[in-house]
């Protein structure tokens, strides 16, 4: 067909190939543009890592080598605005670790049993009305949790702190703002993270592993905490550890229920954790105070980071026993 | 004559609306291995699970008619389900070990009716492992992961973990279909070996393997158990035409 | 006997726990509306907070959030889809997409103070935007690109391989079929991403803190419009935390309110788009 419209109309045909040489070179010209521009925007993820780990480095370094390295992780004076100010920030390291690891001891339970709930034991319409629950949880801002927790919980605290304490002299009444209180926020925060990841390892245990345990004679109680629980680990565990990254990096809501003073992390003291020691000075420090804040921005940094890694980690695992 | 297992009495299932199984009155003899044969989707998979009430575990099912172990219905109410199970133990087509150690596997039976003791666990460990013809080939390594063994072992494997509870009754679904020849044979054996203390039942779409291992054969078609007897009469000289087609490939 | 009291025993313990999750849920927004009612009206929402005429309003706030949502999408979204369209369509396995996975995944496991000291020091210092609008988009875009990249590419992956095989088929440039065939059908996911982006946009409150302070007052009409970009804005976050350090309670309930509106808008929006997509698919 097309020699003969080339012989009758042979100049037009000329044209239109000159015409489809032209656009196929603006075509390679768009699509390497395209691809170009593609991957520069996947390796944008890249460049914020790597410029975040820089500028954290960076700015946390210098007040290791003016203070000393000694001076401010393991000495636990902190008192940046003194007129021989120091620099200890191991209540703080401590706190966060503290918080964390309560949070974490409250809040992954009572979450393991709901995603329990949602993937094995609810009729399905009422775990989607529960599913839609914990979503919704995972929503709302952490102000309002800070807030909630120090309209309600706090005062419960201090009612609880006032009967503990009512005759041990020389306790500092912390008005219910406390480490408890913070941990008890953080429990509430972590759980829609852990739920929904647990839930979604729960359902993936293949259902004949479930079978063979009915058949073996095990109860359905049996059969989640002996087969279904233990083949769903290496997600649970993934659930766990973004629960400890979540509760490691809360700063305001913590902010807010603290109490924020300096103190040895115990249940009835108003302490400070190195995101609530940012947020609420960050504001007003300057000079080597605020180098020392960026310091304790480096810290929490370096955890995240080996969280990230451990995560990184138990993921390959799990790839790796999938083959 | 033998000792008669189980019966069934008019039995009937429905899946919802599906009439699954129609009217299956047969009898299972103990210390022998009877085969259910007949094409995929003709009932024989469901049949075997009425024998453990592992279709309780699916939503709409209805049933009619008795089953009786040892002469007691197994529907009646009040019946201890996690009892029967203990009785009748169940062998899967793909073979599942959970994913924890070998020990731990076979231990879990036991451990869930109870057995706590180290001393007790250890020794029907072993005893069911050697039961299954695969102590040999594991006990070198009873702490390291069941998913680490090749597919004929892990089969052996959830034999073991089967007979760990004491059964009276094994119930095999295509135990082998998903095997390679080599490990096929062993499984088969097994099976042989099986009969000289539990009741066995098989269920396969393999009616080499059906000739092989059983001494009785029941062939199921549409939900219906159409003939039923010795594998010997059976295959040799079946007494029903649609027994005569199948067997000799004219159709499933 | 035991053993069926033990299981009913936790099987008591799963619906008790299950429960107390939905009463959280309920005793939250039931608890916020309650006391925050009261202070939603006319001028709380229309006005700016004034020392003369002793009036709060949030409406600097809202503006400010807006801005923020608005311009975080803007340098957010298309980096982020852009990335997914590589990682699912160019690159094809290997190193790059793993070494992108797992930046992509660090980001999203970085709590929102780290980003707002980098986004204080970067956006703010080396390239002087002081505290501004711009500096906390700047950093929002950034914590918000792992959202919109996971949700893009998670709806490329689901768009079947018989379109690709199709258009390759007819002869179609890959650009043409990006742009023809694999977007349109993403884009329930794309816009999924951007509304969850939208929630922690504006549930956002340390980042910005940090990076764009807390100015509260509305934008001058005109050039103004624009230049409040380069000024320091408050979101409704950000102003909640200060009234609640400053015990301006019934204030920060007010916000709450307005907050908790937007949560719940937000998360419906997404509901229905799921519904959609099932729909199609």
């Amino acid at each position: 067909m097309q020699y003969i419209s080339a012989e009758r109309y042979g100049n037009s045909y000329r044209n239109a190939e000159k015409k489809r040489y032209r656009d196929r070179s603006r075509a390679e010209l768009v699509e390497t543009v395209a691809e170009t521009v593609f991957t520069f925007c996947a390796f944008c993820s890249v460049l914020a890592v790597a410029s975040i780990t820089l500028y954290m480095v960076v700015n946390g370094t210098p007040a290791v080598f003016r203070v000393g390295l000694k001076d401010i992780l393991f000495s636990s004076t902190w008192k940046p605005v003194a007129k021989e100010p120091s620099f200890g920030i191991f209540y703080v390291v401590l706190s966060s670790i503290a918080g964390t690891a309560m949070a974490v001891i409250l809040g992954v339970p009572v979450a393991l049993l709901t995603a329990v709930f949602l993937a094995e034991v609810a009729p399905k319409k009422l775990a989607a009305t529960v599913g839609a629950a914990v979503e919704l949880l995972a929503g709302i801002p952490s102000v309002i949790y800070g807030m909630i927790g120090m309209m309600v919980l706090n005062p419960v605290m201090y009612r609880l702190e006032q009967r503990i304490f009512a005759r041990t002299p020389g306790h500092q009444f912390t008005g219910g703002a406390n480490l408890l209180s913070a941990a008890l926020v953080l429990a509430v925060m972590i759980m829609p993270t852990v739920i929904s990841i647990s839930e979604t390892a729960i359902r993936a245990v293949p259902a004949h592993l479930r079978a063979s345990s009915y058949a073996l004679g095990a109860s359905r109680v049996q059969t989640i905490f002996r087969v279904v629980l233990p083949a769903a680990k290496p997600g649970i565990a993934t659930a766990v550890v973004l629960g400890v990254g979540r509760a490691l990096g809360e700063a305001m809501a913590v902010s807010l229920v603290s109490g924020g003073s300096v103190n040895v992390p115990l249940p009835f003291r108003s302490v400070r954790f190195l995101t609530t020691a940012l947020v609420s000075e960050m504001g007003y420090a300057g000079g080597l105070h605020r180098q020392v804040l960026f310091t304790v921005g480096l810290v929490l940094f370096v955890f995240i980071m080996l969280i990230n890694l451990s995560l990184n980690r138990i993921l390959k695992e799990r790839e790796r026993q999938d083959d | 004559m033998d000792d008669i297992k189980i019966r069934t009495d008019h039995l009937n299932l429905y899946y919802g609306r599906t009439h699954a199984l129609k009217n299956v009155s047969v009898k299972i003899r103990a210390q022998a291995v009877t085969a259910l044969i007949g094409p995929s989707g003709c009932g024989k998979s469901t049949f075997l699970k009425t024998l453990n009430r592992m279709n309780d575990l699916s939503g709409n099912v209805r049933i009619e008619g008795g089953v009786y172990l040892d002469g007691k219905d197994i529907y009646a109410p009040g019946v201890d389900v996690a009892k029967l199970r203990r009785k009748v133990g169940m062998v899967f087509q793909e073979p599942n070990p959970f994913p924890m150690s070998i020990y731990d596997n076979v231990a879990y039976g036991p451990r869930v009716h109870g057995i706590k003791d180290h001393g007790t666990l250890e020794k029907i460990v072993e005893e069911s492992l050697r039961g299954a013809s695969i102590w040999d080939e594991v006990k070198g390594r009873l702490r390291k992961s069941a998913l680490g063994l090749s597919g004929g072992q892990k089969q052996r494997l959830c034999i073991a973990r089967a007979m760990a509870v004491e059964p009276e009754v094994l119930l095999m679904d295509e135990p082998t279909s998903a095997l390679d020849p080599a490990s096929t044979v062993k499984v088969e054996e097994l099976m042989k070996e099986l009969k000289k203390k539990y009741t066995v039942v098989v269920v396969t779409h393999n009616m080499q393997q059906a000739a092989r291992v059983s001494d009785d054969t029941f062939f199921f078609l549409m939900g219906e158990a159409v003939e039923t007897g010795s594998t010997y009469s059976l295959f040799s000289k079946p007494r029903d035409r649609r027994t005569f087609d199948y067997i000799n490939g004219r159709f499933g | 006997m035991i053993r069926k009291l033990a299981d009913s025993f936790i099987l008591g313990m799963i619906y008790g726990a299950a429960f107390f999750s939905v009463m959280l849920l309920v005793g939250i927004i039931g608890y916020v509306f309650v006391k925050g009612f009261p202070f939603v009206h006319w001028t709380f929402l229309t006005t700016v907070t004034s020392i003369l005429r002793g009036s709060t309003g949030i409406a600097g706030n809202l503006v400010n959030t807006f801005y923020v949502a608005v311009l975080t999408l803007v340098f957010a979204v298309p980096v982020g889809v852009g990335a997914a369209v590589w990682m699912n369509e160019y690159a094809g396995g290997g190193w790059g997409v793993r070494l992108i996975e797992f930046t992509t995944q660090t980001l999203a496991g970085m709590p929102s103070v780290i980003f707002g000291l980098f986004g204080m020091v970067f956006f703010g210092g080396t390239l002087g935007l002081g505290y501004s609008v711009l500096t906390g988009s700047l950093t929002l875009a950034v914590m918000v690109l792992p959202l919109i990249t996971h949700n893009a590419r998670e709806a490329l992956r689901a768009v079947p391989d018989s379109y690709r095989i199709g258009a390759a088929g007819m002869g179609a440039t890959k650009w043409y079929m990006i742009r023809t065939i694999l977007l349109p059908a993403a884009m329930p996911g794309i816009v999924t991403g951007i509304i969850l982006a939208v929630g922690r946009i504006v549930g956002e409150s340390a980042a910005l803190l940090l990076t764009a302070g807390s100015g509260y007052l509305l934008p001058q009409s005109g050039r103004g419009l624009l230049h409040k970009v380069l000024e320091s804005g408050g979101t409704l976050t950000v102003q909640m935390y200060l009234s609640m350090s400053k015990a301006r309670y019934g204030e920060a309930f007010g916000i709450g309110v307005v907050l908790l509106c937007l949560v719940l808008a937000i998360n419906l929006c997404v509901r229905l788009i799921a519904a959609y997509t099932k729909r199609i698919f």
